[in-house]
């Protein structure tokens, strides 16, 4: 196919369409609204047989993700910020009912004050809810991402939902060239849906949700840290099937000139490109610096980090949310991976772009200048007028 | 109630439970601290107690109240209030 402009909304909407899910539950909260509303439109023009579903709030939304997944539908949502935080009770249940529906998260700031723009504050809230976490870094990721989710998630061996993250207004609403696959190519990809004890199958009732009182719960939560253990090569192997495919690859952690590096930046989503071209800058000037992109953070990749980072004099960690009183969140998981590695590197934190602060080039050298020289603290704050 | 020799993998994913009226299995019992006792003397078999309870807890056989569902009773006491003659009393549990 020719390469097409669209945003990272509208790429995902495409997506689903080409997915042609039996369910999409939809309410608008920007950065994330043109999603459905496209998709919308799809549905009216009867370009795909989707039962789409307004709700009357996130918690609704989500709500009518579980009903329609437990009876047995491809499902998916949309959602940002305050809307994944009223999300936030079903999110968990979403997750220890196993039930693989597919969201797209437009990351926006949380409130208050409150903010529409871009940080990771929301997503990285609902970390500990169960869901498996991708972080696009553009649009044409968002779009990759939408499709491998299904594929992800649905594997008999995982059944786990999946949250495509990619950033509010930076990647969302701004339009890009994007490469897309044939209609037939991505629907023979996903397959069809097997349902796992659907509810409607009413020759073999179910129940979903039961009372799970102190002597079954703890097991349950095992299954779900199990499930969760196997992720990992599971979202290798559909990135395998989907670069076949595709032409293009995605791994967990995307190391970016670090193989001879001394110094290296992480981050997720779009800065993780940005990065690239400060490496690159910083490359031509002669300084022994790489770049790593966190693709995939929930499972946490703590292999991967490693087998990256090992031996690497120091790491800046860029988190685009904040735990008030403690650190940026993906600070302290990167270093306690690297404390099990035999040769453990300097970890600091840097906070950027909080409320959609845009970060630039000169900041972002100034990372690495910080790491050079040792002249950083522990977490340090980029942009912000101290 | 759990059997210790289960483990993990033996429950169905999701706690989704895979089989109908299961709740029959699930003693709710040993929730009481209070439990009815009858003085079959005082009852009149009116069954006034097997229409109120909330649990479906009073024993009927061929028309008369023979007793209560003990590992079913949560012990709240509505069948003694509701007894016309007085003849269900509420006991501490384990006495």
């Amino acid at each position: 196919m020719q390469p097409i402009a669209m945003n990272g909304d509208q790429a995902i909407a495409y997506a689903w369409k080409q997915v042609n899910p039996d369910v999409v539950a939809a309410y608008p909260i920007t950065p994330q609204t043109i999603i459905v509303e496209a998709f919308s439109e799809y549905v009216a023009d009867g370009l795909v047989d989707t039962e789409f579903v307004c709700a009357e709030s996130e918690h609704s939304a989500m709500s009518l993700c579980i009903g329609a997944a437990a009876g047995g539908a491809r499902t998916c949502t949309a959602t940002a910020s305050a809307g994944l935080a009223f999300m936030w009770e079903m999110l968990y249940i979403a997750a220890s009912m196993r039930l693989p529906i597919i969201m797209a998260v437009a990351n926006r700031a949380l409130s208050g004050p409150i903010n529409i723009h871009c940080d990771h504050s929301d997503t990285m809230g609902a970390r500990d809810s169960g869901w498996i976490q991708i972080y696009g870094e553009n649009a044409q990721e968002a779009y990759d991402n939408s499709i491998m989710a299904f594929k992800i998630g649905e594997h008999l061996d995982l059944r786990l939902p999946v949250m495509t993250n990619f950033d509010g207004f930076i990647t969302s609403h701004s339009l890009e060239n994007l490469s897309l696959l044939q209609d037939d190519d991505v629907k023979k990809f996903v397959g069809e849906f097997k349902a796992i004890r659907p509810l409607l199958d009413y020759r073999n009732p179910v129940t979903y949700g039961p009372f799970d009182p102190p002597d079954f719960y703890f097991e349950h939560k095992y299954q779900q840290v199990e499930a969760m253990s196997r992720a990992m090569p599971i979202i290798k192997k559909v990135a395998d099937e989907y670069a076949k495919l595709s032409g293009r690859f995605y791994d967990i952690v995307e190391p970016y000139r670090t193989e001879d590096a001394d110094f290296v930046a992480i981050a997720v989503g779009s800065t993780a490109g940005t990065l690239r071209s400060v490496v690159d800058e910083l490359r031509a000037e002669g300084k022994k610096v790489g770049s790593l992109k966190l693709r995939v953070f929930r499972p946490f990749p703590d292999k991967e980090i490693i087998e990256a980072l090992e031996g690497k004099k120091a790491v800046a960690v860029l988190d685009r949310a904040i735990s008030f009183g403690a650190t940026g969140p993906i600070f302290p998981e990167v270093r306690s991976a690297l404390f099990d590695a035999s040769e453990r590197p300097k970890v600091v934190n840097y906070i950027y772009g909080l409320g959609g602060r845009d970060v630039s080039i000169e900041e972002l050298k100034s990372v690495y200048n910080g790491l050079m020289t040792g002249r950083c603290d522990r977490v340090n704050y980029l942009g912000v007028r101290i | 109630m759990s059997d210790p020799e289960k483990k993990y993998k033996d429950y169905p994913e999701g706690g989704v439970i895979d089989e109908a009226g299961s709740a029959r299995k699930y003693k709710t019992g040993d929730w009481r601290s209070q439990k009815p006792e009858v003085d079959k003397e005082k009852c009149i078999n009116c069954l006034w107690c097997w229409v109120y309870c909330p649990d479906n807890s009073i024993l009927v056989e061929e028309g008369k109240m023979v007793g209560f569902r003990y590992s079913h009773c949560k012990g709240c006491g509505i069948c003694a209030a509701e007894c016309p003659k007085k003849a269900i009393t509420m006991k501490k549990e384990g006495n």
